[in-house]
């Protein structure tokens, strides 16, 4: 058994990554809950976010200065993908959506491919390797900046979501979309800015987790795969789930990370993904499929 | 005069196929032609499944992996012949089908989430063959080069060409067999509306079990296949997306729920792909690229494939006015 120190570092380590993971995944979970699709190009669209932070260092502006501006941008891109490709292309079927998003991640992941090739690249900044002292462990700089924007971001959402009129008509066409139609709220509108708001979680998790890792085309897949077992966790399309579920699998993947060694903790965040859909669909929180 | 005129297109399909390695002998095309028979063949598997009984797999590459893993394994590790070992990573793979489609479906997982659990299932297997010793971890499983026909090794890409074509369309025969069975008017039932399905009295857990397992021997058969031809396999090739997503996207593009869909899928896959190396040369990902627009084109403006924009063509010629 580790000494209580350096779990208590892992857990904290932990709840630092989960935060960010939490953040990828109420991009997810948000359109779920209202779009009621699982988009399948969350990964892709999170590895253009990662490699358009980078183009964007290598113009010369830190990541966490490029993270408003891409935000809008990707606000603007989701919003345009979703009113202009996929909405008109499912002919409102469940199976295209899946597919239509399958698809769109192909090709975006594979312009990436054409763009950049399979090398990983890594950026440089001056305080990537700053930490914090907190008496019993050191923290890293970056990953507390990840874990307290990620909050805020989620304060925003939550304040956006109960007070404003577009919350208030996102939440209407999540719960019944005819009657927010019938209501004059106007949903292909809703649809587009729910997906456009999902886009803006990848685009400030991509400036936040850019300082301290690589990436590479395929980089989404790795986060978006534990994103889908956040999102399950937590019940599909519950934003506090999918908080909750994200900061609880950051712990479970860094103790088990610490007790068995890297690839295996990998394969305990599927099989709790497996577990959880065989065995309680619903997610561990209760939320209504 | 109707079985004739169901079953008589395959076999002209059949021997218009067979002519080709007589008429181009280059080994590259024949290399390729029998890469797009065998996913041909996976996407057969997918089709069934999917296609006819419409449950979306992102997985395939679960099944697929199971009869190369099976196939490769078998061989080298218990010495057994190569025959005998691609039947029984068939029955492995098929295996697989029916473990993973009981625990899904007993759980009631349908649309997104089947689509999800699968995909889970992939990961998990390939995360498995690249740690494990069994299936020779990361460096993979090579099979030994031994040309004879007693190892089902030849010396003629054309004889692989052959019995890869032979295997498809012995898979088409059998889905015709199975659009004209009373389990295949209960499977397309289930995939138009399964609570219908189930208030008529189809037992629809049995029905997507059969087509799971059914699906899964197939897809087996060309992991097996793909091993016995290239003689080697790592856990990328065998569980990896690729072959998940080109198993959906050969039917998809043919003609989804369709005898000759993923057959035509899988040659306009290969041509789009001569295509793409013609206009990007080495660059990687444009081919993939492509395919992914396409999919999104055929289901945004065709959702029955090149199948029915066929069918459509010949209607219009049909019943074109005379001039």
């Amino acid at each position: 058994m580790p000494s209580p120190d350096i779990l208590a570092a892992a857990v904290l380590n932990g709840l630092m990554s989960g935060a960010v993971y939490a953040l990828i995944a109420v991009g997810l979970t948000l359109v779920y809950g209202v779009l009621h699709i699982i988009n399948f190009a969350h990964g892709a669209m999170l590895s253009a976010a990662m490699f358009a932070a980078y183009l964007a260092f290598q113009a010369g502006i830190d990541p966490y200065a490029a993270m408003i501006p891409l935000a809008l941008i990707f606000f603007a891109l989701g919003y345009a993908l979703q009113r202009l490709v996929i909405g008109p292309a499912s002919h409102g079927e469940d199976q295209n959506v899946l597919l239509i998003t399958l698809g769109l991640s192909i090709v975006i992941e594979n312009l990436l491919l054409a763009a950049f090739n399979s090398d990983t690249r890594t950026i440089d900044v001056p305080y990537g390797f700053s930490t914090l002292d907190l008496g019993f462990t050191f923290l890293a700089l970056p990953r507390a900046i990840a874990f307290a924007v990620s909050c805020l971001v989620a304060v925003l959402l939550w304040i956006l979501l109960a007070h404003t009129d577009t919350g208030k008509a996102i939440r209407a066409v999540a719960k019944e979309k005819l009657g927010a139609s019938l209501a004059g709220i106007d949903v292909a509108h809703i649809y587009a800015v729910t997906f456009g708001l999902g886009a803006t979680c990848l685009a400030i998790a991509a400036c936040l987790l850019l300082p301290t890792y690589y990436v590479y085309p395929r980089v989404g897949n790795a986060y978006v795969l534990i994103a889908f077992t956040i999102v399950v966790l937590g019940g599909m399309g519950s934003i506090p789930g999918a908080i909750a579920g994200g900061l609880f699998v950051g712990v479970v993947e860094s103790l088990s990370g610490l007790m068995f060694g890297e690839s295996l903790g990998q394969l305990g965040i599927f099989v709790i993904f497996i577990l959880v859909l065989l065995l309680r669909p619903t997610g561990l929180f209760g939320a209504k499929a | 005069m109707t079985v004739i005129r169901a079953y008589g297109a395959i076999a002209m399909m059949a021997v218009l196929l067979a002519l080709l390695p007589v008429l181009v002998q280059a080994n590259t095309v024949i290399n390729a032609l029998v890469t797009a028979m065998i996913i041909a063949l996976a996407a057969q598997g997918w089709n069934l499944l999917a296609g006819y009984g419409g449950q979306f797999s992102f997985g395939h590459a679960a099944f697929f992996g199971a009869g190369a893993y099976g196939n490769a394994i078998l061989q080298t590790r218990y010495g057994i012949n190569a025959y005998t070992a691609m039947l029984a990573a068939t029955a492995i793979g098929a295996m697989v089908g029916a473990v993973i489609g009981t625990l899904s479906f007993r759980s009631g997982l349908r649309g997104s989430y089947f689509a999800l659990i699968t995909l889970a299932f992939a990961e998990v297997f390939r995360i498995i063959a690249n740690a494990t010793p069994l299936t020779g971890g990361a460096a993979g499983t090579l099979i030994k080069l031994q040309l004879s026909v007693a190892n089902f090794q030849f010396a003629s890409r054309a004889v692989y060409f052959w019995i890869i074509l032979a295997l498809v369309i012995a898979a088409m025969l059998l889905m015709r067999g199975i659009e004209r069975s009373r389990f295949g008017a209960y499977l397309v039932a289930v995939r138009e509306n399964e609570n219908s399905a189930a208030a008529l009295g189809v037992d629809t857990f049995s029905v997507k079990l059969k087509a799971i397992t059914l699906s899964a021997g197939l897809t087996a058969l060309a992991g097996a296949f793909y091993v016995q031809y290239f003689l080697f396999v790592d856990s990328s090739i065998a569980f990896g997306t690729w072959i998940s997503i080109e198993a959906l996207l050969a039917p998809i593009i043919g003609g989804i729920g369709t005898v000759f869909g993923p057959l035509f899928g899988a040659l306009a896959l290969y041509f789009l792909g001569e295509f793409a190396k013609a206009i990007a040369g080495r660059t990687p990902g444009i081919d993939l690229a492509l395919f992914g627009i396409l999919l999104v084109l055929i289901i945004a403006f065709a959702r029955d494939g090149l199948q029915g924009l066929l069918t459509r063509l010949s209607l219009a010629w049909r019943t074109r006015r005379p001039a």
